[in-house]
């Protein structure tokens, strides 16, 4: 895969001597989703804001496209687009003023057809003669996007970009960003919401005090990381667990009817087998029993307490 | 290779502004003046006289000129710049492949375009009251552009280095009125006890209006020459802080 972005022992030290970001290496290839996760103060806008200029670097380096961002600024910045946390814009200015101020202040030309069609594809061409300070929240955050795309950039940074949005509003979002990458764009975004990552991303990087703790693809994480728990239904009460089935490291279900065991469910032995034998032989009478898949949310506690 | 396009967007922008809030940019400064004239220029005005040859009223021009396009300049610039801090929208400019002179020049070109129009405004508004002669048309000219990029270069300092409205307003009203008020705008240095003569020429407006008073009349309080360099003294000095800003990010970048 064709890497877009490539970060190198990044270092951000801030006048407080905050470390913000801890040797950050990190690749982002073209064409993909990757979602940085990782919980508030993490130094997930600082990275950005690194890349995209808007704060300075200590150390290291970070090439967009092959253009180094502090040398070759220009070159590298034409190449992204950067959508904020904060809905920050001018108010009273009209939505068709601020996309066209934001693609010349990148230095494109005027180009109303394109323009035209991104309002389109982002339901604001109705909208286009308003002033922004009477869209609603929703709209604005489209507006934006629309900004941050006016300039035709093949990167673009989403920092938070459902934070404080409602559920239908977040996926009216999810369905633009997926339509973004449809068309090409490489998007990183950030997040705290773990559904958005599980459901958005290609690929997940879990941020924490300024260190990328992993990065792998979606699936892989899940796989790697994920846990699977047998739920063992009974029809009696069960106050103790039987010694002969100690070795298995059983929980009791809160009504007491329950057994629970975790297993890896990639490894070869997952002790099932042995477990429902011994269990046959102390007696206990079965109803039922199902399984329970760890989600990305249960992973990206686990990292974070490891780390 | 210069980015005149993300200049331009940049100064456009700024300068719409200026017809979203023309009362403001423009009428109120005009009332303003007109009424400097009326008080100062008719009224009292008839009974002063500093210099044989020029009737108060004309003499009062330059110095409420630059009263006026001071105040503005400072107003324009550091509004300009401190708007975009204020609505959290300066990531854009910081993200765009623009370098820090370009953005000089869009904001500062901006402000002191629209000081600049302000000034010839209020000449015209002038010629309503009194007989004007300007004796060095283009020294005119030039001086009006120097003290407008000039006073629109502290703005833009003043607007980055300030944290909220109340310190924007601080120095034009604090400093700049009572600089210009003392710098000789009304009348002339010898009409001060030596003392206060001494003090006036550490002000460096007086030169500025000494300077622009020059090219209306042909006379000034000291040698245009001295005045032309006080001025680009003075802007040499912005650029150097706006430049070390820049540099180092201060209240800028984080």
């Amino acid at each position: 895969m064709q890497t877009i972005i490539e970060i190198k022992n990044l270092r951000k030290i801030y006048k407080d001597n905050k470390v913000a970001l801890d040797d950050v290496n990190l690749n982002i290839f073209k064409g993909e989703i990757i979602a940085l996760l990782g919980p508030n103060g993490a130094g997930k806008t600082t990275l950005i804001s690194n890349i995209c200029g808007i704060s300075s670097i200590t150390s290291g380096d970070i090439k967009v496209k092959g253009f180094d961002v502090v040398e070759n600024y220009r070159e590298a910045r034409k190449c992204i687009g950067i959508v904020p946390q904060e809905l920050s814009f001018e108010p009273f200015e009209k939505v068709i003023n601020t996309v066209n101020f934001s693609r010349q202040l990148f230095g494109k030309k005027p180009n109303e057809k394109y323009i035209e069609n991104l309002l389109k594809k982002l339901s604001l061409w109705e909208k286009k003669d308003q002033i922004i300070r009477s869209l609603s929240g929703g709209m604005k955050r489209r507006v934006l996007i629309a900004k941050a795309l006016s300039h035709e950039p093949d990167v673009l940074f989403l920092d938070e970009p459902t934070a404080g949005v409602d559920v239908e509003l977040r996926k009216d979002m999810w369905n633009t960003i997926k339509n973004l990458q449809n068309s090409g764009v490489t998007i990183i975004l950030t997040t705290h919401y773990i559904e958005e990552a599980e459901l958005m991303a290609n690929r997940i990087a879990v941020i924490n005090n300024g260190k990328i703790l992993l990065i792998d693809k979606k699936d892989n994480l899940i796989d790697r990381m994920s846990k699977k728990t047998l739920i063992i239904h009974t029809n009696s009460k069960i106050n103790k667990i039987d010694k002969a089935l100690g070795k298995f490291k059983l929980r009791i279900s809160k009504d007491k009817k329950n057994l629970e065991y975790d297993y890896s469910p990639n490894k070869k032995k997952t002790g099932i087998t042995t477990l429902l034998n011994e269990i046959k032989k102390t007696g206990i009478e079965l109803i039922d029993v199902q399984t329970k898949q760890s989600n990305l949310e249960q992973i990206f506690v686990e990292i974070l307490k490891n780390d | 290779m210069i980015n005149f396009r993300s200049i331009k967007a940049i100064y456009i922008f700024e300068m719409s502004r200026t017809f979203r809030t023309l009362i403001q940019s423009l009428i109120s400064p005009i009332l303003s003046t007109v009424l400097y004239f009326i008080v100062f220029g008719t009224a009292i005005g008839n009974n002063i006289n500093f210099t044989n040859e020029i009737p108060y009223g004309a003499f009062i021009v330059p110095g409420l000129v630059i009263l006026t396009i001071s105040m503005q300049s400072v107003n324009n610039a550091s509004f300009g710049i401190f708007f975009p801090k204020f609505l959290g929208t300066t990531y854009e400019i910081l993200s765009a492949p623009i370098s820090y002179v370009e953005i000089v020049i869009g904001y500062v070109g901006a402000s002191a375009t629209k000081s600049f129009c302000l000034g010839l405004l209020i000449l015209i508004t002038s010629t309503f009251f009194v007989d004007l002669n300007i004796k060095f048309p283009i020294l005119m000219l030039c001086m009006l552009l120097l003290s407008c990029v000039s006073f629109s270069l502290l703005g833009f300092i003043i607007g980055i280095v300030s944290d909220n409205f109340e310190q924007i307003n601080f120095v034009p009203m604090i400093i700049i009125t009572p600089l210009v008020f003392l710098g000789g705008s009304f009348y002339t240095i010898d009409v001060l006890p030596d003392f206060w003569q001494t003090i006036t020429l550490l002000n460096p407006i007086f030169y500025l209006v000494s300077g622009f008073r020059y090219s209306f009349f042909g006379t000034g309080e000291v040698n245009i020459l001295i005045s032309i360099f006080s001025i680009s003294l003075f802007i040499l000095l912005c650029i150097i802080i706006i430049w070390r800003i820049f540099k180092t990010g201060y209240k800028i970048k984080t």
